[in-house]
């Protein structure tokens, strides 16, 4: 992971640890009479950090993670991901940024059916330019990494909830991103397999991949090492700030 | 900035361009059949029809090769004001001393009927004719025998007869016995040959040959030509034909009617082709059918698959990515169907011309053709889809999960 940003050139050259930041963020849908999702917020996330987002829903989570994962841009204020200004940066150079810097778990885990944990892993790296066998490879070892390297053969629709879960998060790591963001990633989850996605996405964290987890549930953003918290469309509060 | 940022998007291999392109074929299987099957149909249908048309083609011109255009037959004119409607005997005699006719063989038509027994009734004659006839007809018609001999130069002047093959079944003789007797002009003759359908001359299928001797001994008839069969060198066929009236008939060359027994068969072969080009417009109709079914089934394929493109957007699939996809997607549907046509179609005139006794003769042109129209299909059919697909903007499709 560390190795990535170090050889990155613009990521060194900003001169610090931050991954990612959001100055004076703000998001409106041209929407009859127009919704305004984020009100000028700020967020940044350093290297290594594993912060909870949460927020009822209507707060801006969505929007939020769409923003920081370049799915989107705002309508006002400035977003820098792994040293890129994403202004800067056209349509086909976010696509770029994406696959290499950025990695994502869904609520829906987001599987496709017919394809075994490995292939469905193995896409993660898709649109890297590793060809077939390296991405099967590093798909094995990501597997291995959430414990499913028991399952690599299987097809995603044999697979329990929790399992699937497992192989979004080892699609979300295979690609050795410098951010991990998890929109509500135990939503679908029951509690007993929910608690095991948290203490994976510890573990994973502990090992140095920076995670952002954004959920509805209080619970599970409090335990994390910086949680924030978000209410029509504001960061109410930030432990990261506090500290 | 964007050239210099070291962010380029990078290519995909064909290989990977080929695997996300069959994810839906691969997750909705019996879909992508049916989907593919409308395409196979219409080139099945065009193939088939290409096909048929050339085996039967290629038939045709075996035939004609074997029976030569080479054949001519001289007939006096019958109608109004068209004087006696006869040729004159020395006719063939004139026709036989220009220089590139190979054979003549006349035919006179006997006035005689024809019947199984002594028994029958006079007025059910079958519709069989006499005709009194050169020994040569049979080689000069390309002819053969199906069942026992021909008349030669001895049996032409005894009362022996040769049926046409319609004349035959009429008076119920399968196989010649050498025993078998029929009432022909009032005398029992000896039926000693029966012969194959004539493909140049159908009219003497339904008749019984006799010799000329035979038929001026037996049947007191009067030798005058109806109809000469002249063998021309294929070279000089048109310039025989100009000659040939006013030779068989000098005084009045506008009663005589030339006739090529051969084009009636490339008449048919040109009436092939009327039917060839209205099937081929079917087969046509059938493909475009075939190709609104797949839009159509992409269409859908975007709508159901919009979390599918949201995700492939977040693991870094540019527009361009999504776009090849659904694209690719549409293509591969369009070549299954196109090379699954072609086979059936393949198939399908194989069956019909082994069952015709035709050789199989597919076109290059069908086969290249088929399939690149299939796939023209295909990407007409996908461009659509595939642009759709690739504007969904990735919030937007990952909302709707």
């Amino acid at each position: 992971m560390t190795a990535t940003m170090a050889a990155d050139p613009s990521a060194a050259s900003a001169g610090s640890d931050v991954v990612l930041s959001l100055r004076s963020v703000t998001k409106e849908y041209p929407t009859t009479p127009p919704v305004r999702a984020l009100r000028g917020v700020d967020f940044s996330v350093a290297r290594g950090e594993l912060i909870g987002v949460v927020g009822p829903s209507g707060s801006g989570k969505s929007t939020l993670l769409h923003i920081m994962g370049t799915l989107d841009r705002p309508t006002v204020g400035k977003v820098t991901v792994a040293g890129y200004d994403i202004d800067d940066l056209s349509d086909r150079d976010l696509s770029a940024l994406r696959a290499r810097y950025i990695g994502f778990v869904f609520q829906q885990f987001h599987l496709l059916s017919g394809y075994t944990a490995l292939d469905n892993v193995a896409d993660g790296l898709l649109y890297t330019g590793l060809n077939l066998r390296t991405r099967r490879h590093m798909a094995e070892q990501a597997l291995r990494r959430v414990d499913l390297g028991h399952r690599l053969g299987h097809v995603a629709t044999k697979l329990s909830g929790g399992e699937r879960q497992r192989v979004a998060v080892a699609r979300a790591l295979v690609g050795t991103p410098s951010i991990v963001l998890a929109d509500e990633p135990t939503g679908n989850l029951d509690t007993k397999n929910s608690d095991a996605i948290v203490d994976l996405i510890r573990q994973i964290n502990a090992e140095g991949v920076t995670f952002v987890v954004i959920t509805h549930n209080p619970e599970i953003a409090g335990a994390f090492p910086r949680t924030a918290g978000l209410r029509d469309g504001r960061i109410e509060y930030d432990t990261g700030l506090e500290r | 900035m964007s050239r210099s940022n070291g962010l380029e998007p990078s290519r995909l291999h064909s290989a990977d361009v080929l695997r996300t392109a069959s994810v839906g074929l691969h997750t909705r299987r019996l879909r992508a059949a049916l989907s593919a099957l409308g395409i196979m149909i219409g080139i099945a249908a065009m193939v088939g029809v290409l096909g048929l048309s050339e085996s039967s083609k290629s038939d045709l011109l075996a035939q004609l090769d074997r029976l030569g255009t080479n054949l001519l037959t001289v007939q006096a004119g019958t109608g109004i004001g068209i004087g006696t409607g006869e040729l004159p005997t020395e006719a063939a005699g004139m026709i036989s001393r220009i220089g590139p006719v190979e054979q003549t063989s006349t035919i006179s038509a006997v006035d005689a009927n024809v019947y199984k027994s002594d028994y029958i009734p006079e007025g059910q004659t079958g519709g069989i004719t006499v005709q009194a006839i050169d020994v040569n007809l049979l080689d000069t018609l390309a002819g053969t025998v199906a069942d026992g001999k021909f008349l030669d130069e001895a049996t032409a002047s005894y009362p022996t007869a040769v049926l046409g093959s319609v004349a035959a079944e009429r008076l119920g003789i399968r196989e010649v016995t050498g025993t078998q007797q029929i009432w022909l002009g009032d005398q029992w003759f000896t039926v000693i040959g029966v012969l194959d359908e004539f493909e140049l001359n159908p009219d003497l299928d339904r008749a019984a040959l006799v010799g000329m001797a035979t038929s001026e001994d037996y049947l007191h008839h009067e030798v005058i030509p109806s109809s000469i069969l002249i063998r021309v060198d294929p070279n000089y066929v048109d310039d025989v034909t100009g000659v040939l009236a006013a030779t068989a008939n000098p005084q009045n060359p506008e009663e005589v009617e030339v006739a090529r027994p051969s084009d009636a068969l490339e008449a048919k072969e040109a009436a092939d082709d009327a039917f060839t080009a209205l099937f081929l417009g079917l087969g046509a109709v059938a493909l475009l059918v075939g190709g609104v079914g797949i839009a159509n089934v992409m269409v859908i394929s975007v709508l159901e698959r919009r979390s599918e493109i949201g995700l492939r957007r977040a693991l870094g699939a540019t527009k361009r990515h999504v776009a090849l996809q659904f694209l690719g997607e549409a293509l591969l549907l369009s070549a299954v169907g196109g090379a699954g046509g072609v086979a059936l179609g393949w198939a399908v005139t194989g069956v019909y011309a082994n069952v015709r006794g035709w050789d199989t003769l597919i076109p290059p042109v069908a086969i290249i053709g088929g399939v690149a129209a299939a796939l023209l299909i295909g990407a007409v059919a996908g461009l659509y889809p595939a642009i759709r697909a690739a504007r969904l903007s990735p919030t937007e499709a990952l909302r709707s999960a």
